[in-house]
């Protein structure tokens, strides 16, 4: 039990985290705070790609010349890392876009709530 | 960005941080062959350091450092050092960014590809540092049309 | 309305979480993703990876290895998307003709 506690509580944390996302996303009516919600909703997915890259007793992935690389137990999984490096910064710059976005929503119609905004457009 | 007086405390602090920022960034990049680091965690430090002076000084003192215009041209070329080295290896004749055939005379295969990574990590650092500020910059801007 | 919602999100956190509950122990190196050939007979890139990197690159570290080399086609097409959304923040908020 106390291994299967152990294999699985990162996994458990990203879904607590997922959760907190999807509730920005779906219960909040202010449009920079569903922004947030969406932002941390991402970074729960990167957290779990890197979670699944652990490996226990292995060192970073840079190669050590005491340490021998033929064993690959020895070093955490570059791949997961990779993707993520790249996924944070797409992020990034669509979370910049996003706020643009939002900026440009502000400077036509002087609000960012939903409901204000619902009753504008129409 | 409206008008408010700058603090001349938190500006002199930014002008002592804001060059050993910039230094660490261009480490974190030519240093990521041996340690965590690279171009995208480089060119995040570089936009940072460039970021600390704008927020603290206002446009009048940003002026001096890295000028607004200056940005899009500086993220442009960086994509094209990126995109040129590709196409330099595949005008020698291989593949797209097949780093083996760049011309660098008298080094083995490897010792070519060690250095075509270390060209594109500088194109990459340039590219993001530039369009971080630039969308900082836009969005000063964009306040300004309301 | 507010209660679909509600009842949306539990019922995504109750999915997620059982699962979540039958994914490989986290850490384990006996992990078909961190072993060293698949089940169907071939490479597992992340092992082949760690053996190779140095000597096709030279370089030690191997995320960079596989960021500027292995999958650089890659890196450029993300390049390009950081470029352009630069680029649409220009055309966003830097439009000088009133629309409205």
């Amino acid at each position: 039990m106390l291994d299967f506690f152990l294999g699985h509580y990162a996994y458990w944390f990203v879904v607590i985290l997922l959760c907190v996302g999807l509730y920005g996303i779906l219960f909040k009516k202010n449009l920079v705070k569903k922004t947030i919600g969406l932002a941390i909703f991402q970074v729960s997915v990167v957290l779990y790609f890197v979670s699944i890259a652990s490996k226990w007793d292995a060192t970073v992935p840079v190669r050590d010349a005491n340490i021998p690389v033929e064993q690959v137990a020895n070093y955490l999984n570059p791949l997961p890392h990779t993707l993520m490096l790249t996924a944070i910064v797409v992020g990034v710059a669509t979370l910049g876009v996003a706020f643009t976005l939002l900026m440009a929503i502000y400077n036509r119609y002087g609000t960012l709530d939903e409901q204000e905004l619902l009753e504008e457009i129409q | 960005m409206r008008h408010q007086d700058e603090s001349p405390i938190v500006l002199l602090g930014s002008r002592l941080l804001t060059p050993y920022i910039m230094l660490f960034g261009w480490y974190v990049i030519f240093f990521g062959h041996y340690s965590p680091g690279g171009g995208f965690q480089g060119g995040t430090l570089l936009a940072a350091s460039v970021l600390l002076i704008r927020i603290s000084g206002g446009r009048r003192v940003s002026r001096l450092q890295i000028q607004e215009f200056a940005t899009t041209p500086l993220a442009v070329i960086g994509v094209i050092i990126y995109f040129a080295t590709g196409l330099v290896a595949m005008l020698m004749g291989g593949y797209f960014l097949d780093y083996e055939l760049l011309p660098f005379t008298g080094m083995e295969p490897a010792m070519v590809r060690y250095w075509g990574i270390l060209i594109i990590e500088v194109g990459i650092g340039l590219a993001v540092m530039a369009i971080l500020v630039m969308i900082y910059d836009n969005m000063v801007k964009g306040e300004d049309y309301a | 309305m507010k209660a679909l919602k509600i009842i949306i999100l539990i019922l995504f956190a109750s999915v997620l979480i059982y699962a979540a509950s039958d994914l490989p122990y986290r850490g384990d190196p006996d992990n078909l993703m961190h072993a060293e050939e698949s089940i169907t007979g071939t490479t597992v890139v992340g092992s082949y990876v760690i053996q190779e990197a140095y000597n096709d690159a030279k370089t030690p570290n191997i995320v960079t290895v596989i960021l500027g080399d292995y999958r650089s086609i890659d890196t450029f097409g993300e390049q390009v998307v950081v470029f352009t959304a630069g680029l649409i923040t220009i055309l966003i908020l830097r439009n000088r003709r009133r629309v409205v």
